[in-house]
């Protein structure tokens, strides 16, 4: 525990004394907020048609879900800009200690590779929740203006948490492959893109084949919680998911002993 | 404390250490000296469970490198060639974190950190961004990340490399300071360094231990090759005929200078000092002896005799 919580503060002071979580967490906001604007404007303008038509037939409004209609598409938008984010986050963890020689000194120290691999992992993790919690003024202010529900936002993000942190426990293993920080997140982002589209192939194969393809999909799991659904079915996905990583990691760090690089 | 038997490692094909073998006893200061590529490094990590040997065994303080290396990595201390600094840590910041994995008791982190900053002699940068340090503080840095939790045994990869003169100078004094309460394996290509610290040499090439003494016992076993430059006054020939007629002793070079002085330079075989014997020879013959010196035999000239035997062209 004393070992994690070392590993942990040092990664996490890292990100914060240096540009990189400034940046990263800068930029998410930034892109995400222009999204947010064009969905929300966008939305307050069909409300304001849908006024007027009723009005112009003399029918009672109709009632628009601010859920449906502007959350949903926000929450899956930073689903998406996560994908291109996590993955500067995480090129780094151990890529630059191959590069700089200091992975001599943590595999030489009485550290295991378990308590490193996870200490950087939460530190991602946490670097990740702050990015969270930041957009988290978009959600007060449909709040302060509209009338959402409760229930599906925070399940929308608690989702949006799990997916992100499939993000960095991979990201974590292309990074011990490679002293190349470039090259860690190029094959993150390409390996989570191809688990991110795989279900799109299911309409184009057999049911059953199709049915084993959408299963693995990344963003196929997001959907439920998007929509307000707590399904444990899609929890466990993840939660396997992200073990893969940090299990490929350690396998990876080992066999690059083994190996001698 | 440490002890090596007939440890391997292949890096795919290549052999990079073949069949080492040593030991080092408590309080030593073991000098491990080979040309670059040598397999000083290899070995060194491999003692310090970075790398695991391909055959062989290892123990350091007791444990076996492989089945224990959690207990093996608590008794060392490990600066490798290139000081693994974290370089946008401050100097305390980086130490303190160092001494937390270590498995420092967090009480006294504080003192331990304290402590080897004084011992290195880096207290005045403390609080500087290690990427700003010059070259030689980093290295105290590095050397001060092995010390923090004062471990029985320290490994020192190549530690004055890139040091200028007064600082190579202060960090043998240093080491020097240690040997007693820790034992030290230390890594060089630079021969004085050794025969200044070390109390035994274990020298390495191609993988292989080809040496391995104190450094007198090494310089002696070779001298029996010992040169002699002569400076006589007279003909040329035949003071190298004369010379050479005498037993055990053969003619290297000879060339003239002005006013019939003559540079005489020869390998004498004998056991005893025959340094009287020639001398007594030239002043028979009716010549002037100016200068009668002999070189020696310095710890180069042994790792040069023992690094290139095998290629035939050693003396």
């Amino acid at each position: 525990m004393r070992n994690f919580m070392a590993i942990f503060n040092r990664e996490l002071k890292s990100y914060f004394s240096s540009p990189i979580a400034y940046v990263v967490i800068g930029l998410f906001l930034l892109i995400s907020g222009v999204f947010y604007y064009l969905i929300v404007s966008n939305f307050v303008q069909v409300c304001m048609r849908a006024d007027m038509q009723a009005q112009m037939y003399r029918m009672a409004p109709p009632k628009l879900n601010v859920n449906m209609m502007a959350i949903r598409p926000i929450l899956h938008n930073m689903s998406l800009f996560a994908l291109f984010f996590l993955p500067l986050i995480t090129m780094r963890l151990y890529s630059d200690e191959k590069k700089t020689g200091t992975i001599e000194l943590l595999m030489t120290s009485p550290v295991t590779n378990l308590q490193t691999i996870l200490g950087k992992f939460s530190a991602g993790a946490v670097l990740y929740l702050v990015m969270l919690l930041a957009t988290s003024i978009f959600m007060i202010l449909l709040f302060i203006f509209g009338k959402p529900e409760l229930g599906p936002v925070l399940t929308g993000y608690l989702g949006l948490f799990l997916l992100g942190l499939s993000y960095i426990a991979f990201g974590l293993f292309f990074s011990s492959l490679t002293d190349n920080q470039i090259v860690a997140a190029v094959s993150t982002v390409a390996f989570i893109l191809f688990f991110w589209a795989i279900g799109w192939v299911s309409g184009f194969v057999s049911p059953a084949l199709g049915g084993i393809f959408e299963n693995f999909s990344l963003i196929g799991h997001f959907d439920d919680f998007a929509k307000g659904v707590l399904d444990t079915k899609h929890i466990v996905f993840y939660l396997s998911f992200i073990t893969m990583g940090l299990f490929l990691s350690n396998i990876s760090i080992e066999s690059a002993r083994w190996r001698g690089k | 404390m440490i002890e090596v038997q007939q440890i391997t490692r292949f890096f795919g094909r290549v052999k990079a250490v073949d069949n080492v073998s040593f030991q080092v006893e408590k309080g030593e200061i073991l000098g491990f000296l080979g040309p670059n590529a040598a397999g000083k490094t290899t070995t060194m990590r491999i003692l310090t469970t970075y790398l695991p040997a391909t055959h062989g065994r290892a123990t350091v303080a007791g444990y076996n490198v492989h089945t224990d290396s959690m207990k093996v990595r608590e008794h060392i201390g490990y600066m490798p060639e290139n000081p693994p600094l974290y370089q946008e840590m401050r100097v305390i910041d980086f130490l303190n974190f160092v001494a937390k994995i270590k498995g420092v008791g967090a009480k006294n982190i504080g003192s331990a950190v304290t402590e080897v900053m004084g011992k290195t002699d880096i207290e005045n940068v403390k609080n500087r961004v290690i990427k700003q340090l010059s070259k030689g503080y980093k290295q105290r840095v590095g050397l001060a990340q092995a010390l923090v939790h004062n471990p029985d045994v320290l490994i020192l990869d190549e530690p004055t490399v890139g040091l200028d003169p007064k600082q190579i100078i202060e960090v043998r004094e240093l080491i020097k300071s240690l040997a007693g309460d820790h034992t030290i394996i230390l890594s060089t290509h630079i021969l004085p360094e050794v025969s200044m610290t070390c109390e035994r040499v274990v020298i390495i090439d191609k993988g292989k231990v080809v040496a391995e003494d104190t450094p007198d016992n090494l310089t002696k076993a070779l001298a029996g090759a010992e040169r002699l430059n002569l400076v006589v006054k007279g003909p040329k020939d035949k003071i190298a005929e004369k010379l050479t007629s005498l037993q055990d002793i053969n003619l290297i070079t000879s060339t003239a200078r002005k006013n019939d002085l003559v540079n005489i330079q020869i390998e004498s075989k004998t056991k005893e000092d025959s340094r009287p014997l020639i001398a007594k020879t030239i002043i028979d013959s009716g010549w002037d002896l100016y200068e009668l010196k002999s070189e020696g035999v310095s710890l180069e000239d042994v790792f040069l005799h023992v690094t290139t035997r095998e290629e035939g062209t050693g003396q």
